[in-house]
């Protein structure tokens, strides 16, 4: 067990054994996305009340659910980072924010898409849309604190702060933007009722949820390899690797 | 002589922080200017009829305190950063998490008190119903507690930086939003008769975790700000 | 003025590293700080004396390698003051953020005599000089009880008379059983044996 966690704490072996994730995670993403995407977008029927404009939930609510999750996989890292004092942590944990803020500004435009045939206009002030705008201002925010730093030792010890602070914000600041809304809005109806779906919608978003948690992974190993080898940059082990 | 039990230290240190403030009047003073000319703002850009300027004062009111307060917060631990007076409160015996409270009580009593205190003379400026301004001074009285803490946390990150200014902004503004959903839907629910209670006991909810926590995230920040 | 025995070990440091920007500053630096010991750390600018001090300290807790056991409490002196420009010299030194005693007026106002500052206790810090400045830092001196001092240049700025005095007071300090790691570009003019730390070769 311990020589494991020596191990991850060795950039040579994290940035192999994350090449070697990559070589098999790679195709299968790509497999599974377009087999989701195929498969939701022709193969499925079209919802009785929007017809066809509901088939963007097939990127829509995945981006979402993942965002929300990277969240997480953020804070944790941070959080092994400030307690085990780990830099591979460190490189995860910077790794994900702008993969996060990404997906969380594809759920707002592909919501936002969405909305125009479904609500009539681009935007609304809905609780999820609030909540999912509030997050990719805590993304951000994390993307610029690390860049505000110079030391970058100590930028991601600030981030780690950050996120953790952001952990245990988030389940408020959704309650809250859920009352508000729910305050300000007493009958409106509920356009995405997730209950009812039916199965045959239902198998193929699962799919796509699976295939955007690949997206990330991939997209995370392959920004942290890119870190490890600019931090590395003055060994020898990279300097061999790059032939310089 | 033997160093002073925490609770003493705690005194101590706020009373330093309130005679430094006392002693640069500007520093208490340009919350309370900056709340008063921004009112001035509402009715300039909104127009003075006076029965929209009262339906939106609740969260007029709210935001501009939020931002008052968001103002001055970059400036709790600034000066002692610069004149190396934080690398010492880090080798201080007592707790950290004491230390951090108390320069957090000090800030809370120059701008949240202070605000909570002046708030209802603008509010009637801004035509808020009598019923209201209880519940908006305490409201501000409760809600700044958690600004002046979730503010320190911003502070104690970007102490170290040169230009921390607009960044604490962007890093806090968001932790601000539900103590602004559920200030501001206190004084409307004072406003429309209702009873205010219950947004009151969760501004105290939130008081109370912040107290608990963000004191533990600002010594964090403090020690890698001074690191850096 | 400390209660350590001689002998006894104030701070402990095992194989310390750091890098700072490329350049390894020390490597595997390991020693011990023991009650009556005065060290000087040798090294140019720029080979690490302030980062080691701080690492000492505690003040630097990421980016270095090694392991610090500290026995005792620590007075440490910084190249900056501490010194709060609305304050006075006195409610610096009563205030002081790094809360290690609570000092009688008498004793603040001694202290400050110490420092050459008599008269100058209850004016506000800002009409004083750098160097009045680095003098009311350096009255804290006086006051502490702590056994193990870093003092980061604590010559910068202090005029002949004042560095001489300064040296008498660490002679008295670790005679007392206290221990004093000093970085200074000067070389200290003390009747007491002086130990050197080298960042590369340790304590000698």
């Amino acid at each position: 067990m311990w020589s494991f966690f020596h191990k991850l704490g060795s950039p040579p072996w994290l940035f192999g054994i994350a090449g070697s994730i990559l070589r098999w995670l790679v195709p299968i993403t790509l497999i599974a996305l377009a087999v989701g995407i195929c498969w939701g977008l022709l193969y499925t029927s079209p919802d009785f009340r929007q017809g066809n404009s509901y088939r963007i939930i097939y990127i829509h609510v995945p981006a979402a659910v993942v965002a929300l999750a990277g969240y997480y996989v953020m804070a944790i890292a941070g959080a092994v980072s400030l307690i085990w004092r780990m830099k591979m942590a460190d490189i995860a944990m910077k790794s994900c924010a702008p993969i996060g803020a990404a997906l969380t500004f594809l759920a707002l435009v592909t919501g936002s898409i969405w909305g125009k045939p479904t609500w009539g206009t681009w935007w609304v002030w809905d609780a999820r849309v609030t909540s999912m705008l509030i997050l990719l201002f805590l993304y951000l925010g994390v993307v610029a604190l690390y860049e505000a730093f110079d030391n970058k030792a100590a930028a991601s010890k600030a981030c780690a702060v950050l996120s953790l602070v952001g952990t245990v914000n988030i389940p408020i600041i959704y309650k809250s933007v859920d009352w508000w809304y729910s305050l300000h809005q007493p009958a409106t109806i509920k356009f995405t009722d997730e209950s009812t779906i039916d199965p045959s919608m239902f198998y193929p978003l699962l799919l796509m949820i699976v295939a955007f948690y690949g997206l990330f992974t991939c997209a995370m190993l392959m920004n942290m390899r890119v870190e490890i080898l600019a931090r590395e940059s003055r060994t020898k082990w990279v300097r061999k690797l790059v032939g310089g | 002589m033997s160093a002073p039990t925490t609770f003493r230290f705690c005194a101590r240190l706020v009373r330093r922080q309130l005679v430094l403030a006392v002693r640069r009047p500007l520093e208490i003073g340009n919350p309370l200017l900056f709340f008063a000319m921004v009112v001035a703002l509402f009715p300039l850009g909104l127009g003075p009829a006076p029965d929209q300027l009262a339906r939106f004062a609740p969260g007029i009111l709210w935001i501009i305190a939020l931002l008052a307060n968001l103002l001055s917060s970059d400036a709790v631990f600034r000066s002692d950063f610069d004149d190396g007076s934080l690398e010492q409160l880090l080798l201080a015996p007592q707790p950290l998490y004491a230390a951090a409270l108390s320069y957090i009580f000090a800030h809370w009593l120059i701008t949240g008190v202070l605000l909570a205190l002046v708030s209802p003379l603008f509010a009637g400026m801004l035509g808020l119903p009598g019923n209201a301004m209880l519940t908006l001074a305490l409201s501000l009285l409760l809600g700044s507690g958690v600004l002046s803490l979730i503010g320190g946390i911003g502070a104690s990150l970007t102490v170290g930086l040169k230009r921390g200014g607009m960044l604490i902004s962007l890093l806090i503004l968001p932790f601000y939003m539900p103590v602004l959903i559920f200030g501001s839907a206190a004084v409307q629910a004072a406003v429309t008769g209702a009873d205010a209670g219950p947004y009151l006991a969760i501004l105290g909810a939130m008081l109370s975790l912040a107290i608990a926590l963000a004191p533990l995230a600002i010594a964090a920040g403090l020690r890698i700000s001074v690191d850096a | 003025m400390s209660s350590a025995t001689a002998g006894e070990t104030l701070l402990a440091a095992q194989s310390l590293s750091l890098e700072r920007g490329g350049r390894q500053l020390f490597d595997g630096l390991s020693f011990a700080v023991r009650a009556g010991q005065l060290i000087q750390v040798d090294g140019a600018n720029g080979a690490g004396k302030t980062s080691l001090l701080r690492i000492l300290a505690g003040l630097s807790r990421y980016g270095f390698e090694g392991n610090i056991t500290r026995q005792s409490s620590l007075l440490y002196l910084g190249h900056q003051a501490g010194v709060k420009q609305l304050l006075t010299p006195r409610e610096n030194l009563a205030w002081h953020a790094a809360g290690e005693g609570e000092y009688a007026n008498a004793d603040i106002e001694q202290a400050l005599a110490h420092v050459g500052l008599t008269g100058y206790e209850d004016v506000s810090s800002h009409t004083l000089s750098a160097g009045q400045h680095r003098r009311v830092n350096l009255a804290r001196l006086y006051l502490s009880s702590s056994p193990l001092w870093l003092l980061d240049e604590p010559f910068a700025a202090i005029d002949q008379k004042g560095v001489a005095e300064l040296e008498r007071l660490m002679v008295k300090h670790v005679s007392a059983g206290g221990a004093v790691i000093i970085t200074s570009h000067q070389s200290l003019q003390v009747s007491y044996p002086l130990s050197r730390l080298s960042l590369s070769a340790g304590l000698q």
